[in-house]
């Protein structure tokens, strides 16, 4: 069965339906997040899970996974960053076109997890923001969606002004990364 | 010497009959003979177990080195696992140098295998491999300024300041 997202608050009569335009983009938006999967250990195999015909992240609008950081909209980080790969990291989250969205998934994306060492970044929010932490080593299929849910909600409610504004801006420029 | 089967009293012994005093310290380790030799006799004693037509040590298996700090003037073992294809036959071979001049010659003449070995050797713990056609980093980063499975570095990640020490027993 197909279940229809519904639609947005509005004033609804006959041949006509008025809404805010924040309200249908948010809606649009919120259902199709393409996400872009930076899997480099162990919760990769939990988003393989995720993606697959049980789970089935599909059936949020985020069937079409991109491979290219410029079509994608939700970066989702999971695994060990190695500090060597950060840099890597970083470009991938460059390379997104506006709005994007980062979560990470699993104890290592969010603070290093059990590798305490040398060589393992603590956390991505290091060199890039992070908008949902997904807890766990590994998280469970359900923490996933919850977290890619959590993502739909910021998508469906975020002002559409927000970033161009000086905070999101100087945000930004906390983690030296460019804005135009 | 011609020998049937390689085992580690005809090996120990032909090594001893060819270097003498060269061979400075030899044991079995689970079945497995370990030799130290000087560190700057590596290169002819490795080679010498490469091309002899009853050893023929052909393969490199591993080389990798160990930090003792409390050894002094001979920290840093350099270590060799050398296998024999033909005559089925393993054995290690060790060199120790010390932690203020961490030298040895290159083994990448002898097998090309060595040389992202002796690089991971060089990343880790600062060997200095002469005769090394790219002696640089392999696994750390490139900014990384130091070798960090040196004994005096922590293991940890230095920058965090969120973890209560007493829960990590230390
Ligand atoms: S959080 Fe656990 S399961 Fe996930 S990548 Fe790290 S070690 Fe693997």
């Amino acid at each position: 069965m197909v279940k229809m997202v519904e639609a947005p608050e509005g004033v609804e009569g006959q041949g006509f339906f008025a809404t805010s335009l924040d309200k249908v983009i948010g809606m649009a938006r919120a259902n199709s997040l393409w996400p872009l999967p930076f899997a480099t250990s162990c919760c990769g195999i939990e988003f393989m899970a995720t993606m697959g015909a049980n789970y089935d992240l599909a059936r949020f609008g985020s069937e079409r996974l991109s491979f290219s950081p410029r079509q994608a909209d939700l970066l989702m980080v999971m695994g060990t960053i190695a500090k060597k790969m950060g840099p890597v990291l970083k470009q991938v989250y460059d390379q997104m076109a506006e709005p994007k969205w980062v979560i990470a998934v699993g104890a290592c994306a969010s603070s290093g997890g059990i590798f305490d060492t040398y060589s393992v970044l603590q956390g991505i929010d290091r060199i890039i923001p992070v908008d949902v932490y997904v807890p766990g080593c590994p998280p469970r299929p359900e923490q996933i969606i919850e977290g890619v849910m959590k993502i739909q909600d910021l998508a469906r409610n975020e002002n559409l002004r927000r970033r161009n504004s000086d905070e999101y801006k100087k945000m930004l420029e906390s983690y030296n990364i460019e804005t135009l | 010497m011609s020998m049937a089967e390689l085992n580690n009293e005809n090996v120990l012994k032909a090594l001893t009959d060819t270097f003498g005093d060269a061979i400075l310290h030899s044991e079995m380790q689970f079945g497995m003979l370990n030799v130290e030799i000087p560190a700057d006799r590596n290169l002819d004693i490795i080679g010498w177990l490469k091309s002899n037509e009853s050893l023929k040590m052909e393969f490199l298996t591993d080389l990798c080195a160990v930090h003792y700090p409390e050894q002094k003037g001979r920290e840093l073992a350099v270590v060799y696992h050398l296998h024999s294809w033909t005559k089925n036959y393993r054995m290690r071979i060790k060199c120790f140098i010390s932690a203020q001049k961490p030298e040895i010659a290159s083994l990448t003449g002898l097998y090309n295998a060595a040389n992202w070995m002796e690089r991971e050797t060089f990343d880790f713990y600062g060997v200095q491999f002469s005769g090394h056609p790219d002696l640089r980093r392999i696994l750390n980063m490139d900014e990384m300024d130091y070798h960090p499975l040196l004994k005096q570095y922590a293991l940890e990640d230095e920058t965090r300041d969120d973890k209560d020490d007493s829960f990590f027993g230390r």
